[in-house]
């Protein structure tokens, strides 16, 4: 199993015309690209959401101008309704935790670099791949229809608990066909991940070139192909599970809805449903989701850490059964999510005691990261800086979830802005820094132009303490016990805590600002930026033996064969202090 | 710029930690009996997660600060004991830290939900439904009628869907808008969901349980101070989530007595 037997034949012929290379391409470098701008559009409209909520919560009776365009009825004059706050608040978490954390650090580098750097010419499944672009690009423009319809989008969260995401439109603004669209959307977005998985896995296992043995694969490839085993089987679950909503919700089933609701008045005709089924099947896929969205960014931070290091870590074996053990483990673990949902108190502990064994596969992550740096030659520059700030980042989310581990703990911070914290530190900060890290450390091999190291830099100060500002009031908010998912603040006690709130919005709204930096560098290095080099970063795996961009069979006409590991660094070799996986050369000593 | 990136970072730690060290945002005072149990796992959990995180946050400015901008060709070096060290010290001293939490932490589980309500608990049932919370004493007779949701009328203040017509429990019980309860008596909370999920929490009772439609949940617990506490809810429920409260008003036994009179003659 560890080397391939057969030398792959050429996977497709080369693409020609408009359509077949830049809108239905099979060529997996095009589709990776076509999910990174999927992803960040769909960042900038989730960032956009989260703008509209900071400024609701602040300054509730204040108009936004032109919002009323967008929705007469969610904001009539421009103020924002409550029902239409919670529409933003599912549509803003909808939209990150699918398509920018699914899509960014996974599909969109892991399919532009998996292939190469275990050196295929292309995923073993081209036609598929490109249909998981495809079906996840309609899964988006559903979604987002669901702004446009009367209605508007459901109120229900990302997390659409039955029975208010079942019963339909008598539970609220939004839950008639806005819930619906929702549950397409993201069942389509199912079915995306699922062929994008199966093709991660099957190109890993089947289609590494001669000498690339599973432990010489790069430890970014190890984490794309444990976050394909994932997702494999969570999507898996997610899947059925919308179909079963969408049964309640139109054809009269009650998976979810028990006898006996009086919604609006009105009896509802269901019987014999448990909403704790929803919540199970969706927190089944929910936990393993949020290490699919970590994990990458874990594993390209590691790459990319190396390569600024210029040594190797202290151990990649560590590394990579760490985060083996976080994803056998995350299927363990879904019931934290449910301590107080009325599920059987044991089963709490149950679900406790591997979510607090986690921290030791996590924990082993950070310790091996920041013991690396130890004794090494720190380059810094955009993409080291964003790797580095994920390592804190990663400290930070990690440490808040402890907390939340425990039953009795979570009696208290359940349902406040701790939690809220706790999230968006790991997946909202941490993750996207490293999505940030990779784009600045592969835009020139993807593109052919380098981006401009100044505006990256500065993209990364405005950013590591702007979120800084942003997520750690959340913390002390949730310690106070400031509820989360409110649209106003009514609350007798939550006087004292606006100042807090004003400085929070204030700095998302600088921190928004300055992500439009790095947009900027990315339009305008893409067609202004200096030439890309082969090998800019002088790093030794795969990607680096190509041209940038790489030709469209990645290789041309040269399968590669693969000597060493890409942990090459600090030894004697011709070209400076590191040897690329593909030279035969043998260091002559440590540099 | 690794030494600022140091120097920031060191300062974003501390910042974050202040807060804390200097208990500017705590929990609202414990007024339960089971409470403080929670409050001891807090403290101990944020030491603990403290010290990891301000650890964590310097070590890395530390190296940070020591290895980067270095001269050109500078050696790389392993630190002393490499990886051995640190898959030691996750393995002792988090292995070891964190099942003592969790075991230790399971006490006020256990105290809230593994014990059961005693014989004598005062028995409320709470209902929640979009947007208020109501709440029905058994009266008298010491029994609960049955709810009708068919006969729920709002308009005539049947929040529950009782028949006191033809159920002779119902006619008794005591329907209430905010919850009255003595202190120091325990209560025996069952609880009720009319139409979506919702959840009860009180912060200064410690007490927090989701409303599941379709299942008879309770909770126990006993109020020791005598005040007005928010009973808020915590499970988004629609548009109405943000203002869907009630008021916990814990009474000495003697205010209670003639809140439930009252009660009793305005039924």
């Amino acid at each position: 199993m560890d080397q391939p037997s057969v030398q792959p034949a050429p996977v497709h012929a080369p693409p020609q015309g408009f359509l077949w290379k830049y809108v239905f391409s099979l060529d997996h470098k095009t589709i990776g690209k076509q999910y990174y701008g999927l992803a960040l559009v769909a960042v900038f409209i989730g960032m956009g959401l989260s703008w509209l909520m900071r400024f609701h919560l602040v300054w509730p009776n204040k108009a936004i101008p032109g919002l009323e365009l967008i929705s007469k009825v969610g904001a009539p004059g421009g103020v924002i309704t409550p029902e239409y706050y919670l529409s933003l608040l599912t549509m803003h978490g909808t939209l990150m935790v699918f398509f920018v954390l699914t899509n960014a650090p996974f599909a969109a580098f892991g399919n532009y670099f998996l292939p190469i750097q275990i050196g295929a010419e292309d995923m073993a499944f081209p036609r598929f791949n490109m249909m998981s672009f495809w079906v996840t690009f309609s899964a988006f423009l559903v979604l987002v229809l669901a702004f446009f319809i009367p209605d508007g989008p459901p109120i229900s969260g990302w997390t659409a608990y039955a029975p208010m995401s079942a019963v339909g439109s008598d539970a609220g603004p939004g839950l008639g066909w806005g819930q619906n669209l929702w549950a397409i959307s993201i069942a389509l977005f199912c079915a995306g991940s699922l062929l994008g998985a199966l093709n991660f896995i099957a190109t890993t296992i089947d289609l590494r070139a001669k000498g690339m043995t599973f432990m010489r694969m790069p430890i970014c490839t190890w984490a794309w192909f444990i976050t394909s085993c994932i997702a494999l089987l969570a999507f898996a679950v997610l899947l059925p599970a919308c179909i079963l909503l969408i049964l309640d919700r139109t054809a009269g089933t009650s998976f979810f809805i028990p006898s006996g609701l009086v919604v609006s008045d009105k009896l509802q005709p269901h019987s014999g449903g448990s909403p704790l089924l929803w919540q199970h099947l969706f927190w089944f896929f929910g936990h393993p989701e949020v290490y699919i969205a970590i994990l990458p960014a874990a594993g390209i931070v590691s790459h990319i850490l190396i390569n600024s290091m210029r040594k190797p870590l202290l151990s990649a074996k560590v590394i990579i059964y760490s985060m083996m053990s976080i994803g056998f483990l995350s299927y363990m673990v879904w019931g934290h999510h449910m301590f107080l949902s009325g599920m059987n108190p044991v089963s709490a502990l149950a679900f406790s005691f591997p979510t607090l064994t986690i921290t030791i596969p996590a924990t082993l992550l950070t310790l091996i990261w920041i013991g690396s740096l130890y004794g090494a030659n720190l380059r810094l520059d955009a993409a080291s800086l964003f790797a580095l700030g994920f390592i804190s980042m990663f400290v930070t989310g990690g440490v808040s979830g402890f907390f939340l581990a425990q039953p009795s703990l979570d009696i208290y911070l359940h349902g406040t802005y701790f939690v809220v914290g706790h999230f968006h530190m790991v997946m909202g900060v941490a993750a996207i820094f490293g999505v940030f890290s990779a784009t600045y450390f592969w835009f020139g091999k993807m593109t052919g132009h380098m981006m401009n190291e100044t505006l990256g830099r500065l993209h990364f100060w405005f950013t590591f303490i702007g979120t800084y500002c942003i997520f750690m009031p959340f913390h002390y908010l949730g310690l106070v016990g400031n509820i989360r998912r409110y649209s106003s603040f009514v609350d007798d006690f939550m006087g004292p805590l606006m100042p807090l709130h004003k400085f929070i919005t204030i700095a998302a709204l600088i921190t928004g600002a300055s992500q439009f930096i790095f947009l900027f560098n990315l339009i305008y290095s893409r067609f202004k930026g200096p030439k890309a080099p082969d090998n800019p970063w002088q790093a030794t795996s795969l990607e680096w033996t190509v041209s940038s961009p790489p030709p469209w069979n990645n290789f041309g006409d040269k399968h590669p064969i693969v000597y060493h590991d890409p942990y090459q660094y600090g030894v004697k070799g011709s070209k400076g202090d590191y040897i690329m996986q593909d030279s035969p050369e043998q260091s002559t000593g440590s540099a | 710029m690794g030494k600022f990136f140091a120097v920031v970072l060191v300062i974003i730690a501390l910042a974050s930690a202040y807060p804390i060290v200097t208990h500017k945002y705590v929990p609202p005072v414990d007024i339960s009996t089971h409470g403080h149990s929670i409050d001891e796992q807090l403290a101990d959990t944020m030491a603990e997660a403290g010290l990891a995180f301000l650890g964590a946050q310097l070590l890395l400015a530390f190296f940070i600060w020591k290895f980067s901008g270095r001269k050109e060709g500078e050696r790389v070096s392993a630190i002393p004991g490499g990886a051995r060290i640190m898959v030691a010290a996750a393995f002792i001293l988090v292995g070891t830290e964190v099942l003592a939490l969790g075991v230790f932490g399971q006490k006020a589980w256990a105290a809230v939900y593994f014990t059961p309500p005693a014989a004598d608990a005062l028995q409320v049932q709470a209902q929640a439904g979009q947007f208020a919370f109501y709440f029905r004493y058994p009266g008298p007779d010491g029994k609960f009628g049955p709810l009708h949701p068919d006969k729920i009328d709002e308009g005539n203040a049947n929040f529950f869907g009782l028949d006191p017509a033809n159920d002779v429990e119902a006619r008794d019980d005591v329907v209430a808008a905010e919850m009255a309860i003595p202190v120091n008596k325990e209560i025996h909370l069952l609880m009720h969901a009319k139409d979506v999920g919702h959840s009860f929490y009180v912060r200064e009772l410690r007490i927090q349980q989701d409303f599941v439609p379709g299942l008879d949940l309770s909770l126990h617990f006993t109020a020791t101070k005598i005040g007005k506490y928010e009973i808020v809810c915590t499970q988004l429920c629609g548009l109405g989530h943000y203002n869907m409260k009630a008021y916990l008003n814990v009474l000495s036994q003697e205010d209670f007595d003639k809140w439930m009179k009252e009660k009793i003659s305005e039924q």
